[in-house]
């Protein structure tokens, strides 16, 4: 017998009514939606480029053509926003997929060997938790370089550890079910019962757990790229153009305010997702 | 309880010392030559290969790796991180010269955290009107949603070019203090507010406070009599996290607000590859890291008694 794997279900009508219920939730994932939608084909959303301007309208407001008004050298703001997501978006799939993959594959092994190997590991795991993850990702990207994928590498990097130790205890409340000494009287091996029974019902968890973490990578890969560790200036990237405005805050506060709004609008967003995510995984 | 004892303090000496050997692995062993690493990029190529040389003799790089290893080891031991390579000062010295600012802004940041996080919990508890307690609970995932650097720059933008009650950056007084201490407890604040929260409504529904109902109290009188006092002890768990939140947040919080401190010295260090330096702030930063740990480790039995009668029972565990 297996457990359901807690993934989002089929939609079905009574769960496509749930959702009028619930219009945050819906408003989320449209916003979520949007915001991929920049980072695949930012040419839909903007007519205007993100890297030439019209230096005579330089820090022009908000208006109805300029939505979030133009920069420094007259380029528009919300196009930069808008092609910005592409760089951003990357890095932190890039982050997840990395921290995920390698945090699953490490904590698998801890929890399911046990004994002496499950001990390194999570002692191993203590002392990445034990140095802050942005700390810990600046000194990455110092040593790697500057660019936007070693940004990508440092954050995936630093958040390893919390997805090891998730998949852990959930491979370590997994292995004690019934079903899986059932499977094991049945006569299936240590690695049929690991990929058939642990790891799908060990994995919910993480799940939900990844959700979380890509609002936090967006906020890690925007803060490194404000302090300046990521893409270098001409290229959009959401935690540069806040740095970018800051300089000119006090009489345009918009450049810098504006594109700020954006990323927290997303990131509020991918918080109320991964939070009905989590009640799904639990039922 | 010895056995209780030597355990915690074995983990906390063991973290920092993997924290110290990490540091070293990623900021001496791994870039192909840390020689390079101590000259500005930009003037990298005009530097004479004897100086080069002459440097790396300094620093020691020349030694196989082990025996830099052990070197750097011992020195750590008695604090010696080396000299920083920008100012020439050890790095102790660097640490020590900028850590009141830090710790001023980090404490009083903390306990406006806690503030706001006991605030949002009873609040959330003691409402009956559904709609409230749903806006009050989804404020935590909004502070920790908000980036640092935007709600810094938007206190500045209302509190100091606007209304001009505060100066946008410095380090004099307490006037300073107060955008910079806000921006960086609203971060902090949101964990041990969700944590508080759900313990708060766990604690609501249990055996003991169906009794007090019984016996006639009123809500408020349930909340601030029985639930407090079970549902804060567990916040203790999270102050690694806290500090993490801290550190984290005073990094991008200093450099909004130009003060000096931890925070921004670390980036510095970052900026201008001072290995020496960012090697003594991450040992730093991991011993403080398991320093806390290992006081909320020690300090839990003592608050809770049931945990105290679990080791007392279990003898060594």
């Amino acid at each position: 017998m297996t457990v359901p794997l807690a993934l989002p279900r089929p939609l079905s009508l009574r769960r496509l009514g749930d959702l009028v219920h619930q219009p945050i939730l819906v408003l989320s994932w449209l916003i979520v939606l949007v915001v991929i939608g920049w980072a695949v084909a930012p040419g839909l959303f903007t007519e205007f480029s993100p890297y030439e301007g019209d230096t005579g309208a330089s820090f022009a407001p908000p208006s109805a053509e300029h939505w979030f008004g133009t920069d420094r050298l007259g380029r528009d703001l919300f196009a930069r926003s808008v092609y910005g997501a592409h760089t951003t978006l990357t890095a932190t799939l890039l982050a997840v997929l990395l921290a995920f993959g390698v945090g699953v594959l490490v904590g698998l092994i801890a929890g399911f060997s046990g004994g002496l190997v499950d001990t390194a590991i999570m002692r191993l795991v203590d002392v990445f938790l034990a140095i802050p993850s942005l700390l810990l990702a600046m000194v990455v990207v110092s040593v790697l370089g500057y660019s936007t994928n070693n940004v990508a590498l440092a954050v995936g990097i630093s958040s390893i550890a919390a997805f090891a130790r998730v998949m852990r205890s959930q491979v370590l409340a997994v292995v004690t079910q019934d079903y899986v000494k059932a499977a094991y009287g049945l006569g299936v091996g240590r690695l049929g019962v690991m990929g058939k029974h642990v790891v799908p019902n060990a994995l919910s968890s993480v799940i939900a757990l990844a959700a979380l973490e890509v609002g936090t990578a967006v906020l890690a890969v925007a803060s490194l790229g404000f302090l300046g560790y990521g893409a270098p200036p001409p290229e959009p990237e959401w935690g540069l153009l806040v740095a970018e405005g800051r300089d000119f805050v006090a009489v345009h506060p918009w450049a810098s305010i504006l594109p700020g709004i954006a990323l927290a609008v997303v990131v509020i967003a991918t918080h109320r997702i991964s939070t009905s995510l989590r009640k799904e995984a639990r039922r | 309880m010895p056995r209780y004892i030597a355990l915690k303090l074995g983990r906390a000496v063991f973290v920092v010392w993997a924290a110290f050997t990490v540091a070293f692995v990623l900021l001496f062993v791994l870039p192909a030559d840390p020689v390079d690493l101590l000259f500005d990029p930009a003037e990298l190529n005009s530097v004479p290969p004897e100086v080069k040389e002459q440097m790396a003799a300094n620093y020691g790089f020349n030694e196989p790796v082990i025996v830099q290893y052990l070197d750097r080891l011992g020195h750590a031991l008695i604090l010696d991180f080396g000299n920083s390579v920008q100012s020439g000062q050890p790095v102790l010295r660097a640490v020590v010269d900028v850590l009141p600012s830090t710790l001023v802004l980090a404490a009083a940041a903390l306990v406006l955290a806690v503030l706001i996080a006991f605030g949002v919990a009873l609040a959330a508890t003691s409402t009956r009107r559904v709609w409230l307690r749903n806006l009050i609970e989804a404020l935590p995932s909004g502070a920790v949603s908000v980036p640092v650097f935007l709600s810094g720059i938007l206190m500045l933008q209302v509190f100091s070019f606007r209304l001009g009650w505060f100066p946008s950056f410095g380090d004099g007084g307490f006037r300073s203090l107060v955008l910079p201490l806000i921006t960086l407890a609203i971060p902090v604040s949101g964990p041990i507010a969700q944590l508080l929260v759900r313990n708060f409504t766990t604690e609501l529904h249990s055996g003991y406070v169906t009794t007090s109902w019984a016996k006639g109290s009123t809500r408020a009188g349930i909340v601030i009599r029985d639930v407090f006092r079970n549902a804060s002890l567990p916040a203790l768990t999270i102050a690694g996290i806290t500090f993490g939140n801290l550190i984290a947040g005073s990094v991008i919080t200093e450099t909004v607000f130009a003060r000096k401190g931890i925070g921004r010295l670390t980036q510095t260090a970052i900026n201008t590859l001072d290995v020496p330096l960012v090697a003594g702030i991450v040992v730093l930063v991991a011993a403080t890291f398991a320093l806390i740990n290992l006081i909320v480790d020690l300090i839990y039995p003592v608050l809770d008694p049931r945990l105290r009668a679990t080791l007392a029972a279990g003898g060594s565990r």
